[in-house]
């Protein structure tokens, strides 16, 4: 009777000591798999990093060092005032001005209207609401530059040449991109909380304005930022439409350290990481947005 | 504090589904009316279509003798509570209340008094601060309800408001909405699928079955007369049991069961020519008795069956049972003992039966003492 006892003792301990091995095992591979993780992202990020590793370090360069062949991976003298000899080199001031007053008309237009279409497409029933909202979205796959000459020549015929009008008013029209993400967001939101305040006695304006806007608010940050990213970094339209000095953005002052012979390298890189600043910092403000409302596109949320 | 007429309503959807076919009700200021039925039959659809949610496909819908047909919700002076409550996430308890009261553009002080009235009716004062992510089921049906009520609305509309909570707080609530229509007698139409959320609740049930009305009628009335077998097996839980059979020589014939059937209903089922046709007899659970002992045995309608499962709900005990082939359900009290297998005699109380023309489904009622009932 003992024996057996003991021997069903040892059994037990055995199983135990076999089960403690197993997942010393499983930690161990895991610890593993997280180092071999860690490493494949570190380098991955480095390759990623290291442009704008090159920007910085040939914004701090002297022109010669820039020239000098091989290269140098870091700059023998940091050259700061590169930073304040750049700023000079133009009126930087009026055109950052210039661009931050375009940036933010196109925001708040992309933001409002956008979303106010979006509702109407999610939540307000209409006879041909679907085939309209596929020609809406149909004008994503027509490529900017086909609409380039046609849309000049309108805005010449309106007179709106070396104004901002064109670089502005088209985002006060909404836009099929933006118009979808939102709509997709709309839907997510039961029907109920507008039929009940419908019956609340809400205007399908003050439906949008007081329960639409607040609950999208996530889709909306995205739609902010990738308008701001648009219009921040828009080049071709203020070169075809803005022909006063006085109205360039940062964009094109970016361009008087492009001369026809030579280009300044060091300044244009200085320039470059200045005007890349706001947006590098926005990102990583609204970095959870950005990534939510990707996402969204996929439909999940 | 209004009356309220459809007449003939209709709704169409695309063309081709009829979701309500001639739908006509009056309702009297300060009535609790219960629309009850099974999913699909049509319901919802009248009390949205009430609302002003969905559009009228033909027929007259009045308010107060206004015809309301293209009058916008807003217009209508009504007020819904919603199955998901809709209570809007990003604004507060107190938001939430008020929200019909600022758009009505009432003034501040007059805002806050009633929704502060409300939501002591309510049991919310401690709640107001709050969004609705914070709050329990039953404290978000409150503030649902306490929304309706604030607007001081003609007229409550209720779809479904008890059955996303547990059954526990769906009594509860039960009894709470049943003590606010109390207090504040207002004309409410409530839309349910629970017969026993219409029965404890109306003042008068609407039952609908494929969009068509089958019988409106206080909850006693539903209960004690079925018009057909539809609203008989419906109302009640359990239901009322059917048994296919004929009349035959004063008593109504089942497979090889007989039961005598007393003289005054023989009388007018023989008036109305329904001897040896084909019938349906309804009896409800409770008038099937259990027969003690063997001394009452062989006497007669007494029938001996074999219970296949025994349930003891509590104060009753369900016995499962067949009479023929077709399925008996008797309630009789819980301390009975009576265990699956055994074999007892049950007995009929014959003058709470109901006969129905079998192919119609429709109740046969003694034509003289006709009380039509709605």
């Amino acid at each position: 009777m003992e024996e057996v006892e003991v021997a069903a003792k040892k059994r037990d301990e055995e199983r135990v000591a076999s089960a403690h091995a197993y997942f010393d095992n499983i930690h161990t591979k895991r610890k593993l798999l997280s180092l071999v993780n860690f490493i494949l992202l570190a380098a991955g990020s480095l390759l990623i990093l290291s442009p704008i590793w090159w920007m910085i370090s040939t914004s701090l360069k002297s022109m010669a060092e820039v020239m000098t062949y091989p290269p140098t991976f870091y700059p023998r003298e940091w050259n700061w005032d590169n930073y304040i000899k750049t700023w000079k080199a133009a009126p930087f001031d009026t055109y950052a001005i210039n661009t931050i007053t375009i940036t933010m008309l196109v925001v708040i237009g992309s933001v409002l209207v956008n979303s106010f279409i979006a509702y109407g497409f999610a939540k307000v029933p209409f006879k041909g609401r679907g085939i309209l909202f596929a020609i809406v979205l149909s004008t994503m796959m027509i490529p900017g530059f086909v609409t380039l000459i046609p849309q000049y020549v309108l805005f010449s015929k309106l007179q709106w040449i070396n104004t901002y009008f064109p670089l502005v008013v088209p985002a006060f029209f909404g836009s099929a991109f933006f118009i979808f993400l939102l709509r997709q967001f709309y839907m997510t939101i039961p029907n109920e909380l507008i039929e009940a305040a419908k019956i609340e006695g809400a205007s399908h304006f003050r439906i949008w304005w007081t329960i639409g806007l607040p609950l999208t608010k996530p889709a909306l940050a995205t739609v902010a930022i990738f308008s701001f990213n648009g219009a921040w970094n828009d080049f071709l339209g203020p070169l075809l439409y803005l022909n006063d000095e006085s109205l360039y953005t940062l964009q094109l002052g970016l361009q008087v350290f492009k001369g026809e012979m030579n280009t300044q390298w060091n300044y244009l890189m200085a320039g470059s990481l200045l005007v890349l600043l706001p947006v590098i910092i926005l990102f990583f403000f609204f970095q959870k947005y950005f990534i939510q409302g990707i996402n969204l596109q996929s439909g999940g949320k | 504090m209004s009356k309220i007429v459809l007449k003939n309503v209709y709704k169409h959807f695309d063309k081709k589904v009829t979701a309500v076919s001639d739908f006509n009700l009056s309702v009297e200021d300060g009535e609790f009316i219960v629309l009850v039925g099974p999913s699909g039959c049509g319901k919802s659809t009248v009390l949205r279509m009430i609302a002003g949610l969905e559009e009228i496909s033909s027929g007259e819908f009045y308010i107060d003798g206004k015809l309301m047909n293209d009058i916008p919700p807003k217009n209508r002076d009504i007020a819904m509570v919603f199955q998901n409550y809709a209570l809007y996430p990003h604004m507060t308890v107190f938001d939430n209340m008020a929200f019909g009261l600022k758009i009505r553009k009432f003034k501040k002080d007059e805002i806050k008094k009633r929704v502060e009235e409300a939501a002591e009716l309510l049991g919310l004062e401690e709640l107001l601060h709050r969004k609705p992510k914070a709050l329990s089921g039953g404290q978000r049906q409150r503030v649902a309800l306490g929304r309706s009520i604030v607007r001081d609305a003609k007229l409550f509309l209720m779809d479904e408001p008890l059955s996303n909570l547990d059954a526990k707080l769906r009594f509860q609530m039960r009894a709470e909405i049943a003590k606010l229509h109390q207090r504040l007698k207002t004309t409410s139409i409530y839309v349910t699928h629970d017969q026993t959320e219409a029965m404890t609740m109306a003042s008068r049930i609407i039952i609908m079955k494929d969009g068509v009305i089958q019988q409106i009628g206080a909850p006693k009335d539903v209960y004690d007369n079925p018009e057909n077998t539809f609203v008989g097996g419906f109302i009640g839980s359990p239901s009322m049991n059917f048994f296919d059979g004929r009349i035959v020589d004063g008593q109504f014939v089942v497979e090889d069961v007989r039961i005598n059937v007393p003289e005054e209903k023989m009388e007018y089922l023989r008036e109305q020519g329904f001897v040896g046709k084909e019938l349906t007899m309804g009896i409800r659970p409770e008038h099937i008795h259990l027969l003690r002992g063997g001394e009452e045995a062989g006497q007669t309608n007494s029938i001996l069956s074999k219970i296949i499962v025994s349930e003891l709900t509590g104060a009753h005990t369900l016995l499962y049972s067949m009479l023929g082939t077709q399925e008996m359900i008797a309630e009789v009290e819980s301390r009975t003992n009576v265990s699956p297998g055994e074999d007892v005699y049950l007995t009929f109380d014959m003058n709470c039966v109901h006969f129905f023309d079998k192919e119609a489904g429709i109740r046969i009622r003694p034509e003289k003492s006709e009380v039509l009932v709605g």
